[in-house]
């Protein structure tokens, strides 16, 4: 094209996201919609993707704000059910309560919580078998929790004490538990989708039963490695649940990041053939329905289920974060979809299976519970005090074998101390 | 100022200089990086030329390299070098190779930073020092700075710089100098002569290593982090050694290595990297093909070991002084 007629053009301008609310603003959620409770259909489990379009881009919700349930999704449990979720929801919530606390205390170096969003993992633990393979990223302790994991074996990760099985090696919270089916979290966000698919493909293969699911979060998949784990799943129909919460931020950056002005995550699927839902994450039943769908789909070879969970971070990214940096303190108050336990609470006192007592002296039982095992997992040691490992371990593992170089290296390094005296 | 001032105040130059120049990465814009390298830039250059990025690394160097193709000059953050291998492929066989592959017609001048190395109880992905990698492939340069004075000068002419440059940032060393000896508080850098950073425009030329201590007995090579051990080990060991920083690695200062070996007749290389395939066998190898006859005793390597970086260990894995201080003596008495 000639000068003249490109000068004539109008300049082109580049879209940066900005999220509705930065420190100091007020928030205001009103123009926020929530779709009814009746508002989404439940389709069959042997429904094709483009039949449930609309559900990728809808919420899928059980529970309404007052605490009654409804709608084609309302799963049948039983309230003794829902108070033990809710009471797993709690444990978690206390569990992150005092390992915040140590944390700041300087007994371990880091710590990571899942304020607001126990409901996506104890919920999603409740709907899929004990020995389904889990692909956690690092904020889903609620799955070891609801597994009745030994809260004192994670609290020696925690601590990478005598206890701790996986010699002091990973970071806080970069749990392994292979008893419990819970795969080994990597710091290196989204590598646990594609492995999560290739288990999955493994396990139908073999003609087995076993079904897999995976978590990340919304910043996360931007990844490579997502996109690969939707294309591996739909093309051979693994089957997988792909977990997405939204939680709305990743460190700093607000979803809008991720693609969020454009469409939802759970609207990934469409692309991909794969059946979507979007969730309301702060309630409990929808996140228990949707993965019970997912997982009957998945049973039954009808594939791969890509679910969005849409929930609120409502604490800082980590405890090396300070979220008043770059969000409105009032987000966390505001949000128009609460509290995962409150909303579980008060259902349960709706229905009349529970009250404020109960509930009280729950909170005071679970926080005893962790208190108690926090003690015991001290008796093993805390980062703070130093070294708690032999030393040599760290050359364990490496490979099966320790070939001649590590060999040399670890002699090495016990000459190198004894000489220093330490 | 502390490093991550002056690679702030380095950036903010670049930018103010050069309107081609934009930064992206993982929370640089408005909360200005979690380390906060890019703080308050987003707001005085706008937020199309300093913003965040989804989480995808390859998307990042990739974007980057069709920006080069434009005419920008990006300088993208990866916010923690482990994070860096997601983009390995765009790095390495696409702008690594873009001048080479069009003989010049196109080139990807983009200064990639990246802090990197150990020793904040980061454990396996938050620590590891890739930089031989890099090294290792055609058409990349790669530097990194041990103090604020240099880490600025470089920047600028890495920002400069017409190919791509990996420019590792030592964490370890962000805020103050540190001697690893763990548990020590780090001093801030303000009481180092380094922290004297001019406010203005200066460049420090990539390809020229740094003498940070005259001396007659050994030559020690480093970089980043581990000049500081170096220097804390020499001052308390009465040995009149050489301590040469290198700065840059890829292109490296081959003649400033050759006289000092050839002055001294002993070498020690230090970093913190594992040892195998580490950039210290290239610097093993470059010293006895040209220094051999020179040389009194063995080479020796002094390095992180051949493990994955151990989170509550990382002081036993870390090659603090204790490890260098022996290879010193063994050098000295061979
Ligand atoms: C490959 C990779 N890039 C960058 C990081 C640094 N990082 C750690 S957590 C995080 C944000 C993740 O956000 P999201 O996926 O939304 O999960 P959330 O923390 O909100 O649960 C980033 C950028 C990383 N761990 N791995």
């Amino acid at each position: 094209m000639d000068e003249d007629a490109r000068r004539n053009m109008r300049p082109l301008s580049l879209h940066v996201p900005e999220p509705r609310f930065r420190p100091g603003d007020a928030v205001d959620f009103a123009d926020f919609d929530i779709p009814d409770v009746a508002a989404a259909p439940r389709p069959d489990i042997g429904a094709m993707p483009e039949e449930m379009r609309s559900l990728a881009y809808g919420l899928v919700r059980v529970l309404d704000l007052d605490g009654a349930s409804g709608g084609a999704w309302a799963p049948r449990l039983s309230p003794e059910r829902l108070v033990a979720m809710l009471r797993h929801m709690a444990l978690v919530r206390a569990f992150d309560d005092r390992m915040y606390r140590v944390q700041r205390q300087g007994k371990t170096s880091f710590y990571m919580k899942c304020t607001g969003e126990e409901a996506t993992s104890i919920a999603a633990a409740y709907a899929l078998d004990r020995d389904d393979m889990c692909f956690p990223s690092y904020r889903q302790q609620g799955l070891l929790i609801a597994r009745d994991w030994s809260l004192v074996d994670m609290m020696c990760q925690i601590y990478s004490n005598r206890g701790d099985r996986l010699k002091g090696r990973q970071m806080p919270i970069m749990y392994s538990a292979k008893e419990a089916s819970f795969f080994s979290i990597s710091g290196n966000l989204a590598t646990q989708m594609p492995q999560a698919v290739g288990f999955a493909m493994a396990s139908a293969s073999r003609g087995d039963t076993r079904i897999a699911a995976c978590w990340c979060g919304e910043g996360s998949t931007a990844e490579g490695d997502f996109h690969s784990a939707c294309t591996f799943a739909s093309v051979y129909r693994a089957p997988v649940i792909i977990n997405v919460i939204n939680n709305q931020w990743a460190i700093s950056s607000f979803s809008g990041f991720a693609g969020a002005e454009s469409t939802t995550f759970a609207a990934r699927a469409v692309g991909y053939g794969i059946a979507g839902l979007r969730v309301d994450g702060n309630d409990a039943l929808a996140v228990y329905a949707a993965t019970e769908w997912a997982a009957e789909r998945a049973r039954n070879n009808f594939g791969p289920t890509l679910i969005e969970h849409f929930t609120y971070r409502a604490e800082g990214h980590s405890t090396s974060d300070d979220p008043t940096k770059y969000r409105s303190a009032e987000e966390r108050s505001a949000w128009p979809l609460g509290d995962p336990i409150a909303r579980l609470k008060q259902h349960l006192i709706a229905i009349g299976a529970w009250d404020e007592e109960r509930h009280a002296a729950m909170d005071r039982e679970v926080a005893e519970e962790v208190k108690a095992a926090g003690k015991e997992a001290e008796k093993q040691g805390v980062l703070g005090d130093g070294l708690h490992q032999p030393f040599t371990t760290m050359f364990e593992d490496v490979f099966e074998e320790l070939p001649w170089h590590l060999e040399e290296q670890s002699r090495q390094m016990v000459e190198e101390r004894k000489a220093a005296g330490i | 100022m502390n490093m991550i001032q002056a690679i702030n105040s380095a950036l903010d130059i670049c930018m103010e200089r050069d309107k081609d120049i934009v930064v992206l990465g993982e929370d640089v814009g408005y909360f200005g990086g979690v380390f906060k390298a890019t703080e308050h830039l987003q707001k005085k250059h706008g937020k199309t030329r300093v913003f965040d990025t989804p989480i995808t690394e390859c998307g990042i160097i990739g974007v980057a390299v069709g920006m080069c193709t434009y005419g920008l000059r990006p300088v993208p953050e990866i916010q923690f070098a482990d994070y860096i291998y997601p983009a390995l492929d765009q790095l390495v066989s696409e702008a690594a190779r873009l001048r080479y592959r069009s003989a010049g017609e196109y080139t990807a001048p983009m200064t990639v930073r990246s802090p990197f190395g150990g020793g904040i109880f980061g454990g396996q992905t938050h620590s590891q020092s890739p930089e031989a990698i890099f090294t290792h492939v055609a058409g990349l340069k790669t530097v990194i700075p041990s103090n604020p004075y240099d880490a600025k000068g470089l920047l600028i002419a890495a920002i400069e710089d017409n190919d791509p440059v990996i420019f590792f940032e030592p964490k370890r060393i962000y805020n103050g100098p540190f001697d690893g000896h763990y548990g020590k508080p780090v001093t801030p850098w303000a009481k180092h002569p380094s922290s004297a950073v001019p406010e203005g425009y200066y460049r420090i030329p990539l390809g020229k290593a740094a003498t940070v201590r005259e001396g007659n007995d050994v030559t020690i090579l480093c970089y980043g982090t581990m000049v500081h051990v170096t220097a804390g080990v020499v001052a308390e060991s009465g040995i009149d050694a050489e301590i040469i920083d290198l700065r840059t690695l890829v292109p490296l200062d081959i003649e400033a290595i050759e006289a000092s070996v050839k002055k001294t007749g002993r070498c020690v290389i230090v970093h913190e990297a594992t040892r195998t395939s580490g950039f210290g066998a290239e610097l093993s190898a470059l010293v006895q093909e040209r220094c051999f006859h020179s040389l009194e005793a063995p080479i020796e390597r002094v390095t992180g070991w051949d493990t994955p970086y151990p989170h509550s260990l990382e002081w036993a894995y870390f090659p603090g002084p204790v490890r260098l201080g022996q290879a010193l003596k063994r050098v000295m008495e061979s």
